[in-house]
């Protein structure tokens, strides 16, 4: 395989390597991260909190997308309330002051949670790239078994660090089931 | 089926055991100095006593409430505190004896009991078929006799489950719990209407019920976050208290202050849309001078600063963090009941006597002096639970 000289074959998308038990993807992880790498991404076939910890994703912006839906929400429900009983059709029901705030709150209640919930779909689709017909790491024949009982780690090619060989030796020391190159 | 055992008893240096003596001391301390009271000032007195057992008597009925709503529905978050609760719905003996002073201070306390005011009111003489002295006491021991029949029944089956794991015992306590929701729901409103809602005879409001049963989950909830940290102090108990269940007890203070405020606002905006004039005099009173700075500090204080500080899933995963959390809610309880029960008897001042604070710190102490009784009997934590395993994974 190693035949013809690396800088004459065609670029990679990146390292990856498959494990059988998510301990050991969580020491991996940790490793690569010790060893220096800062791209990569972990697929698991369930969510473990402890890998997006050690890959060292921290939260994201969604909640506070969430929150300026909420706040947009809000003040657009009142202002339409506002616009149509105080400016607009000015009407006197029973007594009770043109700005009622207490028989806004309803409405105003229910925009927030729309638009603050218009916003978490959106959102979320828009920072996690969904939807997204195409990705290298299923040129891997293996990698359909993220969705089953394996766990992969993918070192990108990116990474400041990465080297096709040294790089896939340093993966190898990490005992992985395999190590396959991830083609574009 | 397999036996779950993790059988952890509190130590006799454990420091719940020197907070149960200072609550002692506390409690016959409060009680003497409110005792005072009832001789310098009897009609204050029955106030600030009625208020007082409320609140202490919310934490014990939401705590059934708690219970029972895990034996139907399970989860780790219920297996770790059932003992607090258990405990907590133990002390309902203690509560009956508790409010044999606002049996005897109805004359004090409920305009309709006074023959001369009756008289004069056409709405009042309607109601008198319901309220009447004899058939409020006959009331009240109704209540305490269903509510000590289901705590004790739902206590006795749980020690029972202690000593052996028996699958029909799960199915029993569940049954049990079924009927015993409904129980509750029906004798709670009754309770509150009848204790609470008849200090203001010509008021009503379908949703008071209601009210006050979050107002009595939520305190429960918070009283076991706070106890759980209290019984953390060991690392036997500790281990059991995660970040999990933590996130979990934080999620259902949240939910609950959320109901809280949405009943709040609900009984608020029916009325005031209806704007009928019996319904409305009882926010009247409270919207004016210092009761009116309450109401808008219950809107911010009880609702939005302890919602968005549950929002933050750091809070909810400490323990220590969530406790101060928990300590906030249970005083701004105090707060909440304080507006509810309070102006009905003094509309125009809203300073608090200082019996009111005697009267629940006194009612308080013997309270928690009986409740952390309870639980020093038995282990700390249910065995057999059939939810523990999930705890120790």
């Amino acid at each position: 395989m190693s035949s013809r000289p690396a800088s004459s074959r065609p670029p990679i998308y990146g390292l990856m390597a498959e494990f059988s038990d998510p301990n050991e993807l969580i020491a991996a992880i940790r490793q690569a991260r010790a060893g220096g790498y800062r791209r990569m991404d972990a697929y698991t076939p369930y969510p473990i909190e402890e890998v997006a910890h050690e890959l060292g994703i921290h939260g994201n912006h969604l909640p506070k997308l969430v929150l300026a839906g909420g706040v947009i929400g809000m003040c657009a429900g009142y202002a339409l309330q506002y616009w149509t009983s105080v400016i607009e059709y000015p009407i006197n029901v029973g007594g009770r002051p043109l700005n009622s705030i207490i028989s806004f709150m309803p409405i105003t209640f229910e925009t927030t949670v729309l638009t603050a919930a218009i916003f978490a779909v959106f959102g979320m689709l828009a920072l996690n790239g969904l939807p997204m017909p195409y990705h290298p790491v299923f040129n891997v024949p293996r990698f359909a078994l993220a969705s089953r009982d394996r766990f992969f780690l993918c070192i990108e090619a990116t990474d400041p660090m990465f080297d096709r060989e040294l790089t896939r030796r340093f993966l190898e020391r990490l005992v992985p089931r395999s190590v396959a190159e991830v083609e574009h | 089926m397999e036996v779950v055992a993790s059988n952890v008893t509190l130590d006799a240096e454990h420091p719940i055991l020197r907070l149960q003596r200072n609550a002692l001391i506390a409690g016959v301390a409060g009680l003497a100095l409110t005792a005072v009271g009832f001789f310098v000032t009897p009609d204050q007195f029955f106030r600030s006593y009625l208020l007082g057992f409320m609140y202490w008597f919310g934490i014990a009925l939401g705590s059934m409430a708690i219970l029972m709503i895990h034996h139907i529905a399970g989860g780790a978050w219920g297996a770790v505190i059932r003992r607090m609760l258990e405990s907590s719905i133990g002390t309902i003996p203690v509560l009956a004896v508790l409010f044999i002073p606002v049996a005897l201070g109805t004359h004090h306390l409920y305009e309709w009991t006074h023959a001369d005011v009756v008289a004069k009111d056409a709405v009042l003489q309607a109601k008198q078929a319901y309220l009447n002295v004899p058939f409020f006491l006959v009331r009240a021991v109704l209540y305490f006799v269903v509510w000590f029949a289901v705590a004790s029944l739902l206590r006795r089956w749980s020690l029972e489950q202690d000593r052996e794991l028996d699958p029909r015992g799960i199915v029993r306590m569940e049954l049990m719990s079924r009927g015993g929701l409904v129980l509750y729901g029906i004798t709670v409103t009754f309770a509150v209407v009848d204790w609470v809602m008849s200090l203001e005879p010509h008021w009503f409001s379908t949703v008071f019920g209601l009210l006050l049963m979050a107002g009595q989950g939520l305190a429960a909830f918070a009283f076991c976050v706070a106890v759980s940290t209290v019984l953390s102090r060991r690392e036997s108990v500790a281990r059991f208290f995660g970040p999990a269940q933590y996130h979990d007890l934080g999620n259902f203070m949240l939910a609950f202050t959320m109901i809280w405020a949405y009943l709040s606002f609900s009984q608020l905006l029916i009325i005031w849309s209806g704007n009928l004039p019996e319904e409305t005099a009882w926010y009247f009173t409270r919207s004016q001078g210092g009761w009116k700075v309450i109401g808008y500090s219950l809107i911010f204080l009880h609702f939005a600063v302890p919602f968005a500080v549950l929002l933050q899933r750091k809070i909810k995963r400490t323990g220590s963090k969530l406790a101060l959390v928990a300590l906030w809610l249970l005083f701004m309880r105090f707060v909440d009941l304080y507006w509810l029960v309070a102006p009905s008897l003094h509309p125009t001042s809203a300073l608090p006597h200082w019996l009111d604070f005697t009267a629940v710190i006194g009612i308080g102490g013997v309270w928690l002096w009986f409740f952390v009784g309870r639980l020093a009997q038995n282990p700390v934590l249910a065995l057999n639970d059939p939810s523990l395993p999930e705890v120790e994974a």
